[in-house]
């Protein structure tokens, strides 16, 4: 079952609509094992999220990426935990790493205009006792992420037909 | 009129079979191909890496005609921990511009006017050719889907003659996926003993096999002194446009392949050179991690492509090496040919018709599944649609 759930993870990471039945063939499985195994999984919290990856400059839609390097204090017993659950609870933070070297917890925060994330980090982030420095950084453009190329085609080199 | 001054034993030698397909193709917007014959993988980084180093090393020039001594020196190691094969580095393997030019000089070494050389059938386009080039007479083995293509004894005996001098083994095979189990292979080097023959083994797709363990036929007991084995870099490693092969045959006949290698090729590229042995001596620190996840990919979409054809209403067998399947179309009706020519007018899908292969190919067309799994399903749709205007 680990060997079967590691292949299914490897397809679903790879196009996580691959449907049931398919899946069930590539693996040489059925499909309630299939099924059984995501569910596992799911449960497990091993399986999270399904969500596609979307260039989002593409979409007509506006919309400010920031990341920022944050420094805390730790909190005697619960570490970094209980402050990077208070920022990870804010709407606007996608991500937060707790990072070795110069600074603590990695932020990515997205809103809709560059006030609104200079806003958040003034009004909310800073505000925060335990956080004792930030520093913002935006992004200006994404080229790849999660292993996908935003502008490259992905490109066949290989003759039509070969012997 | 003059004289014609191109040799017969290359002037009646027919064309390649499959270049007309290949040239409509070629000019087609948005064709899907399953026609190509190599990995969709590019080489692994570390291997390519390997390369440019030594680009940059300033690394560029001849290397000793049998390869650099620690490329051999792994493909001796190598052989042994996968495939239970001994070959002593300094004397019994070399390295070639791929399993091709192995394939020529191992003809060429042994095979004389007269000489006839089984070959499968359906089987790779270009043993029939080289056997010709060299005045030998290369005699078919037919193969059939009902024996899931592997040779057997009947159609071997079928097809030896007093003149037989050589068998060429080819499995896992291009174009059916066949695979010569432990068994199959011993029926061959009996076969191979009361005949006296050679076997000139190509194992090429030996990594890319799907169920059992991996095997050689220079393993099988008794067979290394009558074995050509051949193999290479291209499908296991995705390095096919390296041209990187190499043969291991005992001393004496390798002494002598060496000597026409040396006249004719001097030395492989030094660079495809270091990136193989970067493939092997990595690859046996990490027990071939690139070629499993490779495999393991191939194999995924091995089944799916299976079970479409299936689907689709194709008498497919199941193919457990290489990354070809083989159905047959003969319910439609049509010829392979007309199969795949109006396939690709139609519906702009490429197939190659298994008449290139040999005519027991007739009726099947071969299909890669190292084929994007997205174009390929496109490709799935197109050739139902295709089916259901028949």
């Amino acid at each position: 079952m680990q060997a079967l759930k590691m292949q299914v993870l490897e397809i679903l990471n790879e196009d996580c609509r691959t449907p049931l039945e398919r899946i069930a063939v590539m693996t040489g499985e059925n499909m309630e094992t299939i099924a059984q195994a995501i569910e596992e999984m799911e449960n497990d919290r091993i399986i999270l999220h399904y969500a596609p990856i979307i260039n989002w400059d593409r979409a007509d839609r506006e919309r400010v990426e920031g990341m920022i390097e944050v420094k805390v204090t730790p909190q005697r017993d619960l570490g970094f935990d209980a402050i990077a659950g208070r920022i990870y609870r804010f709407d606007e933070v996608k991500s937060v790493y707790l990072m070795s070297g110069n600074y603590d917890l990695l932020v990515l925060v997205e809103a809709r205009t560059l006030k609104e994330l200079a806003s958040f980090v003034s009004e909310k982030l800073s505000a925060l006792e335990a956080v004792t420095g930030t520093a913002t950084s935006f992004v200006l453009k994404r080229y790849k992420q999660d292993g996908v190329i935003f502008d490259g085609e992905k490109n066949d080199n290989r003759l039509a037909v070969i012997p | 009129m003059s004289r014609s001054f191109v040799n017969p034993l290359v002037q009646n030698v027919p064309p390649s079979g499959i270049r007309r397909f290949f040239d409509i193709a070629g000019t087609m917007q948005d064709a899907i191909s399953l026609g190509v014959g190599e990995p969709d993988f590019v080489t692994p980084y570390h291997i390519r890496n390997a390369a440019m180093d030594s680009i940059l090393d300033g690394e560029t020039q001849y290397t000793p005609n049998k390869g650099l001594p620690s490329l051999l020196e792994a493909i001796s190691v190598y052989l042994k921990e996968r495939f239970s094969a001994s070959y002593d580095p300094e004397k019994e393997i070399m390295v070639t511009v791929g399993a091709s030019e192995a394939i020529d000089l191992a003809l060429r070494t042994c095979i004389q006017p007269g000489d006839d050389v089984l070959v499968p059938d359906p089987g790779y386009v270009s043993y029939a050719p080289n056997v010709s080039f060299v005045g030998g007479h290369a005699v078919s083995v037919v193969t059939k889907a009902e024996d899931q293509f592997r040779m057997t004894e009947e159609g071997l005996e079928n097809a030896v003659t007093r003149n037989t001098k050589a068998l060429i083994l080819p499995y896992p095979n291009n174009p059916t996926g066949a695979v010569m189990g432990k068994e199959d292979l011993e029926m061959v080097a009996r076969f191979a003993e009361k005949h006296d023959l050679l076997v000139i083994s190509d194992e090429i797709y030996g990594e890319l096999i799907y169920e059992g363990e991996l095997l050689s036929f220079a393993a099988i007991p008794g067979m290394k002194e009558r074995t050509i084995l051949i193999n290479g870099f291209s499908k296991a490693f995705a390095m096919t446009g390296w041209r990187l092969g190499y043969a291991c045959a005992p001393r004496e006949i390798l002494s002598q392949m060496n000597k026409i290698h040396q006249y004719t090729i001097m030395c492989a590229s030094r660079q495809a050179q270091v990136a193989g042995r970067q493939a092997l001596v990595r690859g046996l620190e990490n027990n071939f991690e690139d070629v499993t996840i490779m495999r393991e990919s191939y194999n995924r979409r091995r089944r799916v492509m299976l079970d479409a054809f299936r689907k689709m209403g194709l008498d497919c067998f199941e193919p457990k090496g290489a990354f070809y399947c083989f159905p047959s179309v003969k319910n439609t009706g049509l010829s392979s040919e007309e199969f795949c020519s109006r396939l690709l007018q139609q519906h702009k899908v490429v197939c190659v018709p298994g008449t290139a292969f040999g005519d027991s190919g007739a009726g099947h067309i071969r299909c890669c599944y190292a084929t994007d799994m997205n174009r390929m399903l496109e490709a799935f749709e197109r050739m139902k649609a295709f089916l259901n205007t028949l």
